[in-house]
């Protein structure tokens, strides 16, 4: 049953992942990256990560996919440029490039490259006086990792800051909006 | 016959290698900068996945934790890219990676 799900599901998010790059719509991209997310999301479960499978839909799939979904209304992105090349051989470069990518990857994923060493409480993923899989989660999260929990909140905060200080336009007459949506139009 | 392989983490490491990979080759070949952002999310996700499986393997719930850690850096990312992509928008009426020569020699 596992493997089933497993090759269902991977086949899926491996297709996701194709169109996404194929495709020449960018709202047809997001749509498939939607597909790869949730198949993602289904991998998680099967491994026991009830918590973050849910964190996934509704965190990507539901919030940053909006989010591209969003700049892609806004600016009316549906020029049909993205599969003409202007550099030569760009394109076959980046294939050979991603090939040996993969062949190392894979090389790596053969091996033994991780020590199997703990963290310091090393709460496991089953059994154990733990609880659910939420309370292990929160345990290692709010004990182990609360300095870089912390740290999160500061670069959330920076994020924010930058985003609205990068998007305010600051001394420009309102009618610079008219003629950028006439141009864009034409 | 399918049904009683054994699932080890080797396959989701090999997985996540090709979903890693397919983020790569789409930065590399897209020139849409929306679209690149979508494949670095594809690679941020294909590193998810390796995290899960080797705290599968591992039996340490750490690995799950790290996820979430992940995520704030993707949503983070995202956020300052788009605003980023808003405001080249803005000023050279045009997102694709062409529109970006002001550095060019």
């Amino acid at each position: 049953m596992t493997a089933v799900l497993f090759f269902v599901f991977g086949a899926a998010s491996i297709a996701g992942a194709l169109g996404v790059v194929l495709s020449e719509n960018p709202v047809h991209s997001a749509l498939f990256l939607v597909q790869t997310l949730m198949s993602v999301a289904v991998l998680f479960l099967i491994q026991d990560a009830e918590l973050v499978a849910a964190v996934q839909v509704i965190v990507y799939a539901g919030a940053i996919v909006v989010l591209f979904l969003f700049v892609i209304m806004l600016l009316g992105v549906d020029r049909r440029e993205a599969l003409t090349e202007t550099l030569r051989f760009q394109r076959p470069i980046a294939l050979a490039l991603g090939a040996v990518l993969l062949a190392e990857i894979v090389y790596l994923a053969g091996h033994r490259w991780a020590t199997g060493a703990h963290t310091a409480r090393g709460v496991p993923i089953e059994g154990g006086d733990f609880g659910n899989n939420i309370e292990r989660v929160a345990r290692v999260l709010f004990t182990d990792f609360l300095w870089p929990f912390q740290l999160t909140a500061v670069l959330l905060v920076i994020a924010v800051v930058g985003s609205v200080s990068l998007a305010r336009r600051s001394g420009e007459r309102p009618d610079g909006v008219a003629s950028t949506g006439e141009e864009t139009a034409s | 016959m399918i049904a009683a392989l054994d699932i080890t983490p080797n396959f989701y490491l090999v997985l996540a290698a090709l979903l890693f990979t397919i983020g790569t080759v789409g930065v590399l070949i897209r020139r849409n900068v929306i679209v690149m952002f979508m494949s670095v999310e594809l690679m941020l996700n294909a590193v998810n996945l390796t995290f899960v499986a080797f705290a599968r393997a591992l039996d340490d719930t750490a690995g799950q934790v790290i996820v979430f850690f992940t995520l704030v850096v993707a949503a983070a990312e995202v956020a300052v890219g788009l605003a980023i992509i808003v405001a080249i928008f803005r000023r050279r009426r045009g997102a694709t990676a062409d529109d970006l020569t002001v550095l060019k020699g």
